[in-house]
């Protein structure tokens, strides 16, 4: 299994090259290399912090080689703000566009009497149909940091409840992405991993 | 649901996990990869690897233990003791760390703690806070007063005031530790914790004085901690962050169990 992982300067990726390796997972990073993304056999996109980190990947040229490797049918993860990357936008960074794969946008968690950020372990009620969360069991838990999130849809692959009913993870085709990290999510991290390492597309 | 967490805390020196009380009669508890792992399949929810020397020749075996550690650990890693500067906490994140906890160095120059977040994400900056209650204050409670030095030096703030001042910097979350309470066994001190911890939006770990497994409960509920910081009550009765959840489970506390 050879897997790339896509390299934009936006937090550490020590965690998530670590998990990959771990089950594995042959791993190289683009660290600019558009050729890597064009040549990509399996892409994940990590991502912490702001919405506006993704910037770079346009400024980078990454984002016409991920579109295209999409479109060829490469099967595509996002963890986190790679997630939400995939939406139209985020409230975080109005001027900034997502992918537009999903046209929804995400947004702030509402204030009221809970904390925002939301950090910490919480389950996931999984859709039937995902290919990403096969094996994951109800009410299995997942650790999430993060302050945005992305509707729920039909295309929701697992729905996970904070002050409101959030997307945990979302699915189509060829296209993953989950808002929690599964690098730091345990034996149920690691296997979400696998099935994304062994989708077949 | 989100759930309680219970954070394990390895002390470290000079590679080798250490018990002792107050910094004193240090006694050898183990190898921290094998402890932290232990502790992750046994339902911990994150470990906390704290260097409890922290000298400058000591730094590149602290960054061998965590890059030792971290190797087969998947659930959030943070590391405290002895950083500095934001290339002492990058070389922690190099060798495997999620998130790096700083305190004096914080105190003394607080920019420090939007110059990590702003390369790591903030959700990577854990500002540490000993604070020791004001029994000459007005509001003892809520002017408690911040010490460095492990509680020898005051550091010339309020607790609730540099908790504020630290989100603001853009920490992800304060571990808050009650030196009046720590190393008692008698309990955390839920009034402090509970003041730190409606005071900012950000998660408040709470350190110090756990002695049974109703002192959990009692943080999370009276004390409104996030999460919980479970050191010497595995050394102390409790078998397993298993055997803890598992109480508290059955006390109605939301808490992750492991699979």
């Amino acid at each position: 299994m050879r897997v790339t992982v896509i390299d934009y300067k936006a937090g550490n990726l020590t965690s998530v090259l670590k998990a990959l390796r771990h089950l594995g997972a042959e791993v190289e990073v683009t660290d600019g290399n558009l050729a890597l993304v064009e040549s990509a056999e399996r892409l994940v996109l990590p991502g912490v912090g702001h919405f506006a980190a993704t910037r770079r990947l346009d400024a980078t040229g990454l984002t016409p080689a991920i579109r295209s490797a999409i479109a060829r049918g490469v099967p595509f993860l996002g963890i986190c703000v790679g997630m939400q990357w995939l939406y139209s936008g985020s409230t975080e960074a109005p001027e900034q566009p997502g992918l537009g794969c999903f046209a929804e946008q995400c947004t702030r968690f509402p204030e009221g009497s809970e904390k925002i950020p939301h950090v910490g372990w919480n389950s996931l009620d999984v859709r039937n149909s995902s290919r990403l969360l096969a094996g994951v069991a109800p009410g299995e838990f997942v650790y999430f940091t993060h302050s945005y999130k992305a509707p729920v849809t039909a295309e929701s692959a697992a729905v996970t409840h904070y002050i409101e009913p959030f997307a945990a993870a979302v699915e189509r085709g060829n296209l993953f992405g989950v808002q929690f990290h599964p690098e730091k999510s345990g034996a149920t991290g690691l296997k979400i991993l696998k099935n994304f390492l062994e989708a077949a597309c | 649901m989100l759930t309680k967490r219970i954070i394990a805390c390895l002390d470290v020196h000079a590679g080798r996990v250490v018990k002792g009380v107050q910094f004193v009669d240090l006694v050898d508890a183990g190898d921290p990869a094998t402890q932290a792992a232990r502790h992750a399949r046994e339902g911990a929810d994150e470990i906390v690897l704290l260097d409890i020397t922290a000298t400058h020749e000591g730094r590149q075996t602290l960054l061998d233990t965590v890059r030792r550690t971290a190797r087969e650990l998947f659930v959030p890693f943070c590391v405290g003791g002895g950083i500095r500067t934001a290339r002492d906490a990058e070389q922690v994140f190099e060798a495997g760390a999620d998130k790096v906890s700083i305190n004096s160095a914080a105190l003394a120059d607080p920019s420090l703690i939007g110059e990590i977040g702003r390369s790591f994400g903030a959700q990577a900056v854990i500002v540490a806070i000993d604070a020791r209650r004001d029994p000459l204050a007005a509001d003892p409670v809520r002017d408690a007063q911040v010490f460095v030095n492990g509680g020898r030096k005051p550091a010339g703030r309020r607790a609730v005031e540099w908790a504020r001042e630290a989100e603001q910097r853009g920490a992800g979350e304060i571990l808050l530790t009650s030196m009046d309470a720590d190393g008692t066994r008698a309990g955390f001190d839920c009034e402090l914790t509970a003041a730190v911890s409606q005071a900012v939006s950000i998660p408040v770990i709470a350190s110090g004085g756990a002695g049974t497994v109703a002192h959990f409960a009692e943080v999370f509920a009276r004390g409104k901690a996030d999460a919980a910081l479970a050191a010497s009550i595995f050394h102390f009765g409790v078998s397993s962050a298993r055997a803890l959840k598992e109480e508290l489970a059955a006390c109605g506390v939301p808490v992750r169990l492991p699979c």
